[in-house]
């Protein structure tokens, strides 16, 4: 592993579920930890900052090993160096913007004049020079937000830990925010954790992105990675696409997938056995009749939800499998389409990816 | 002022706000009247009132500074603490509110008395603590504290954990995250607990006649020589009773204004 970057693997029950989670994150980079809410995400930032104790844990960060259960080694939060951006912040409401700033210096050991100057400088770089006397509860949302950051910053950390960074900003700051955040995670160059439930955030902050779910990592890579090759529902419906396993037939050609109910027709010659296949919404062409032409897919089902996007309709089919197929709103009003109408789908065969 | 919308309802609500109003108000108007102003500077310059104001201030201060001192850590640990047994030291800690305080200084005798089950070992040791100041100090300290640890376990749980957890990834330790965030941000609710408990202790009267005697100078406290006054001389009853009520105004008109002095931000 790369000097200074973050390694993180532990086992941990935790009532209702069971975590069994590890990652890498390298110097300079952001890993964005992303699944449904309750999948085990903020636990994970607990376990690495300390403030939590798990079964089985192994946190290291660069050479220091921070917590390592099998060697009885268990650092507290204070003997650990993160900034963890909190979500909603957890600023001290009894404090003023600098004394929340200069709060990890002074606890540190740093005199009070040397903390305040240090908390100075972090609040001008992120361009909160001017509020630094007033108290935190008087602030907007985004300065909030970049308090919380030049707090955490402000303690010399060797990781950075951001939990829901925006979900307590409105629409349009968000944008704003993220985009201000990742040049500035970029600039101060720290291994980064972020954790968020909005596929957006993932894929415009992440270098990488590790897919959390009911407590295990079900899968990691980059944007493009995922977006590629998902392989769990969860990555599907952040990328967008439809994703079925399937037993892949051998030979070369035209081959049947089993997929469940569903049998495709694909091409796939260099490939056999366990597989997904892949395709995307506005691939799936509905019909009233069953098609006269001959494409290779043909399935009939029933409308089971209908939601209409600014620009189409997207149109969820239980084929024996549900297919989320899109189409303009012009088509969708002449078939008529809501739940409980039978539609037929067709899909071509090269429309469809398979990768192992 | 009136919150209420309508002007029958809220004159409905007077009128039957209006029995209890007085009822509270004649007796204490009466305590007033009873003593006129030049009376009182006479009875009070008595060597009797002088020595139990004395004491009163000196044991209540140092009962009050021992409730904050032992409770403080009790309250948190009620508050913060996931361990078995909570609910029955909870029902301990609430206990010395509700039983008779005379039913405290019985078992107060039980166990620190001369026979007691610890005065006992400690009275071979030569150390005698029933019917002396310290006896009275104590009394206080077990009617009065459990008002202290309530008001303040409720003020350490208001505190928002994660500020705490904050303060902790920040680079404070346990002890300095108590003083720097927790505290501060339960100051309101301490302080009127330590209020509460004080005003407790300045009316203790029925653990400290059975555990500490009444002793001029040495246990005898205001409570108590309005007691022995009463025997012999209404008009001295009267005037030490005032001195407790003045004493009681001036820990409430203590208490607003320090909870008015909260929510703004230091530093």
């Amino acid at each position: 592993m790369p000097e200074g970057g973050l390694a993180f693997d532990a086992t941990a029950d935790l009532g209702d579920f069971h975590l069994e989670a590890a990652f890498e994150v390298a110097p300079r980079e952001t890993l964005v930890l992303v699944g449904p809410s309750a999948a085990g995400k903020s636990t994970c930032l607990a376990l690495i900052a300390g403030l939590r104790r798990a079964a089985r844990a192994r946190v290291t960060c660069g050479a220091d090993v921070w917590c390592d259960t099998a060697a009885g080694i268990d650092r507290t939060p204070e003997g650990r160096r993160v900034g963890f951006m909190f979500q909603e912040y957890a600023l001290f409401p009894h404090l003023r913007v600098l004394g929340n700033v200069a709060y990890g210096p002074r606890a540190r050991g740093r005199t009070r004049a040397e903390s305040e100057a240090a908390a100075q400088r972090w609040l001008d770089r992120l361009g909160l020079g001017e509020v630094a006397a007033r108290p935190v509860t008087e602030l907007s949302g985004g300065q909030r937000q970049r308090v919380a950051l030049a707090r955490a910053l402000a303690s010399d950390p060797q990781v950075l830990l951001l939990d829901e960074p925006f979900a307590s900003l409105d629409v349009h700051t968000r944008a704003n925010v993220r985009i201000e955040l990742r040049s500035f995670l970029d600039e101060v160059g720290l291994p980064t954790v972020l954790v968020t439930h909005d596929p957006i955030d993932a894929l415009t902050l992440g270098d990488r992105i590790a897919v959390l779910d009911h407590g295990r990592v079900v899968q990691t890579g980059t944007r493009d990675d995922l977006l590629e090759h998902p392989r769990t529902e969860v990555v599907a419906e952040l990328a967008g696409v439809n994703v079925y396993r399937a037993e892949l037939a051998a030979g070369r050609g035209l081959k049947e997938a089993r997929a469940g109910a569903l049998v495709f027709h694909v091409l796939a010659d260099d490939r056999r056995g366990p597989s997904f296949l892949a395709f995307a919404p506005s691939e799936v062409v509905v019909s009233a009749e069953r098609s006269p032409g001959s494409p290779q897919n043909v399935f009939g089902g029933t409308v089971r939800e209908v939601l209409p996007l600014p620009d189409r309709l997207r149109v969820t089919v239980d084929a024996g499998a549900l297919v989320v197929a899109e189409l303009t709103r012009e088509a969708g009003a002449s078939l008529e389409v809501k739940p409980g109408r039978r539609v037929w789908l067709s899909i071509k065969a090269t429309a469809i990816r398979v990768y192992g | 002022m009136s919150g209420l919308a309508r002007a029958e309802s809220s004159r409905g609500l007077w009128a039957a706000s209006s029995i209890l109003i007085v009822f509270l108000a004649v007796p204490l108007a009466s305590l007033v009247v009873a003593v006129p102003p030049g009376e009182l500077a006479a009875q009070l310059a008595s060597p009797m009132a002088l020595r139990a104001l004395a004491l009163t201030l000196r044991t209540t201060i140092i009962a009050t500074a021992l409730c904050v001192l032992l409770g403080t850590p009790l309250a948190y640990l009620l508050a913060r603490g996931r361990f078995r047994g909570r609910d029955i030291l909870d029902t301990l800690v609430d206990l010395p509110i509700t039983i008779p305080p005379v039913v405290g200084g019985v078992a107060l005798l039980l166990a620190f008395g001369r026979r007691g089950l610890l005065g006992r070992h400690l009275d071979v040791l030569g150390i005698q603590i029933g019917f002396t100041t310290v006896a009275v100090v104590m009394a206080q300290v077990f009617i009065a504290s459990p008002f202290f640890v309530k008001s303040a376990r409720a003020g350490f749980e208001a505190v928002d954990r994660r500020l705490e957890d904050a303060a902790r990834t920040l680079g404070a330790s346990p002890a300095h995250v108590f003083v720097t965030v927790t505290v501060p941000l339960a100051r309101p609710a301490l302080l009127s607990g330590v209020v509460l408990a004080w005003a407790r202790a300045l009316s203790e009267f029925g653990a400290t006649i059975m555990f500490a005697g009444n002793f001029p100078g040495r246990t005898q406290t205001l409570t108590l020589a309005v007691m022995t006054a009463l025997e012999s001389d209404l008009e001295a009853a009267a005037a030490i009773s005032m001195l407790s009520l003045i004493l009681a105004i001036g820990a409430l008109l203590g208490a607003k204004r320090l909870g008015a002095g909260r929510g703004a931000p230091v530093a």
